[in-house]
């Protein structure tokens, strides 16, 4: 690696795997929350619809202490997730990766949502008219049907996870090695005399790592329609 | 054999019909759209959930309000083929034939692929996704995934509504040879009096969610008070007939049936065959003398027996000429011709009229 030095390789790095977990993580809650919202009518529906929004209206900062009061080293979870397994979350970099993808649920959620609304209901009924059990058929018609949105939301999500600063600076401090992602370095850069040029580097390879998400998610997205229709 | 019974309030009226389908026949559920037929089969299949009553299908209860019984759509094993063919877009048209195959270790297999794609001629398109195909094409391969469901049942919804009348003819047949050769009771929805003669043993005519009348298609067509129902333009009566000649010279083949032989032009077959021909009230006419010199072929003896009178300038009279047969002629004809019950007339069919399209040829013999 010619073009970084080992820091900026470590920050690299660092960033996708909190990105990458970040989005895996909070994958199957998405499609499940996207299927309650979009085909299920119970009580609650609307406080579970204004929940999985709040990351996309409240500013990121609450988020981070709102994490920082659960998953915490004296906060609800976290304390007894420390007491029974010695897992600590709060200051690593899986907290970073918890602040991401909470961030990024919602995104991922409407784009899964809006692929479900668009999914033709009358083909999961003649799937069960073919004797197709529910798990059948959300694994071979709903699931391969709405897949273009469930790509394309975690592409959303994961480039939503690379730019994750507030509510991971709250959460996680800024911690170089362990907390430390892409927006985060910047912003330390920024703040130290002499630093524009480091900072500067950063935000272009910041630059190119969401424009390429969104490009891939675009490839993805015209592939699938080609095989589709 | 399926026995329904249900009632389910709908916006626009409340669905009340109860009916009976035997293994191995067609049943025409017919009527105009928003009479309740959907429903109907629609609650058969488990897709809507009625208010009341019961399904059973060969002592299977598959809905039973008092029990609090609804078998889920999934575990009734019946075959449905949709108004569209709603076939997956994902997967190969072998794919999606395949789709409903039950595992061989868990159930018998009936009817097989090779069975499927022979019987609805499908081996060049097992390659093909369902958006390649033609409106036919997708329809005949949603009968064929119906069917390799091995279904107990099949329902079908008025498969040719969103097919090309032109092509329509091209799958009548297809699901003709499918009836005949697999001997599970069928119901054919349809508004299309072709469709129901050429199809169906029974027929259960629906109108404003009531049954209106139920029995062979013969006795149901031929009742002159359901007009409002069959639609008056199309009515008339439906003749069971065998095949007894055919006259190479002039194109004309010759059906016997109980009230002699209807000629009817460019029709073939073997000796023996049952047809089933819809003759159109409007084409019959009477004579009071026997008619010289006159083009048409078909002409019977008979007495009326029956007079249907309304508003209209049109009447319709039941002539018994060994079958009961519909006509259609003015009121003033009526008036003059000073026709009543028990008059005795010379009826005539015009052959061309006979088209055919309203011939069906029916495999099974007639009973």
């Amino acid at each position: 690696m010619e073009f970084f030095s080992p820091v900026e390789y470590e920050i690299f790095l660092l960033s996708l795997r909190v990105a990458f977990w970040g989005v895996i993580c909070s994958l199957p809650f998405a499609i499940l929350v996207a299927l309650l919202l979009a085909r299920y009518s119970f009580p609650g529906k609307f406080i579970l619809n204004t929940i999985v929004h709040m990351p996309l209206v409240v500013p990121p900062v609450v988020i981070g202490y709102l994490l920082l009061l659960i998953f915490g080293n004296n906060g609800v979870l976290g304390r007894w997730l420390f007491e029974v397994f010695q897992i600590s979350i709060a200051f690593t970099w899986k907290g970073a990766a918890l602040a991401a993808s909470v961030m990024a649920f919602p995104l991922m959620v409407r784009a899964i949502r809006l692929s479900l609304d668009l999914l033709d209901i009358e083909l999961e009924e003649a799937a069960a008219t073919l004797g197709a059990g529910p798990f059948k058929k959300f694994i071979s018609v709903t699931l391969p049907l709405i897949l273009p949105g469930i790509i394309v939301g975690t592409l959303l999500g994961f480039a939503r996870s690379l730019g994750e600063f507030g509510a991971t600076i709250t959460f996680v401090s800024n911690i170089p090695g362990e907390t430390q992602t892409l927006p985060l370095a910047m912003f330390k850069y920024i703040q130290t005399p002499g630093g524009d040029f480091q900072a500067l580097r950063l935000m272009t390879l910041s630059v190119i790592l969401a424009v390429g998400a969104l490009i891939i998610s675009e490839l993805v997205e015209r592939k699938l329609k080609a095989r589709n229709l | 054999m399926l026995s329904v019974e249900i009632k389910k309030a709908l916006e626009t009226l409340t669905l009340d019909v109860k009916f009976e389908v035997n293994a191995g026949t067609v049943t025409a559920l017919f009527g105009k759209s928003g009479a309740g037929k959907t429903t109907t089969v629609h609650s058969i299949a488990g897709l809507i959930k009625p208010d009341d009553g019961e399904i059973t299908l060969n002592n299977k209860v598959l809905f039973n309000h008092h029990l609090r019984t609804n078998l889920p759509v999934y575990r009734r094993k019946i075959g449905f083929v949709f108004q569209s063919a709603r076939l997956f877009p994902h997967m190969t048209v072998k794919k999606n034939l395949l789709f409903g195959l039950p595992r061989p270790n868990k159930i018998h297999i009936k009817i097989t692929l090779d069975m499927v794609t022979k019987l609805l001629d499908l081996s060049s398109l097992l390659d093909r996704r369902p958006q390649t195909l033609s409106g036919g094409e997708r329809q005949r391969v949603s009968i064929g995934r119906a069917l390799l469901s091995q279904p107990d049942l099949l329902l079908m919804d008025e498969p040719l509504s969103s097919i090309d009348l032109h092509l329509r003819a091209e799958i009548l047949p297809f699901i003709q040879k499918i009836v005949a050769e697999v001997q599970i009771p069928v119901i054919y929805v349809t508004h299309s009096i072709e469709e129901a003669i050429y199809l169906a043993d029974n027929m259960v005519l629906i109108s404003e969610g009531q049954i209106l009348q139920e029995g062979s298609v013969e006795a149901v067509m031929n009742r002159l008070d359901l007009y409002p129902v069959t639609g008056r333009y199309d009515s008339g009566t439906v003749i069971s007939a065998q095949f007894l000649n055919y006259d190479k010279g002039f194109d004309i083949g010759e059906l016997k049936f109980p009230g002699g032989i209807l000629k009817v032009p460019g029709l073939n077959g073997k000796i023996g065959d049952n047809f089933r021909a819809h003759v159109k009230a409007r084409d019959v006419s009477v004579s009071l003398k026997k008619p010289k010199d006159v083009s048409i072929l078909n002409l019977f003896n008979g007495k009326i027996i029956d007079i249907r009178i309304d508003n209209s300038p049109q009447v319709d009279i039941l002539i018994d000429i060994g079958i009961p047969l519909i006509a259609r002629i003015t009121r003033k004809s009526l008036s003059e011709l000073q026709l009543t019950k028990g008059t005795k007339l010379f009826t005539m069919v015009k052959a061309v009229a006979i088209d055919k399209k309203s011939i069906g040829h029916i495999q099974n013999s007639i009973t």
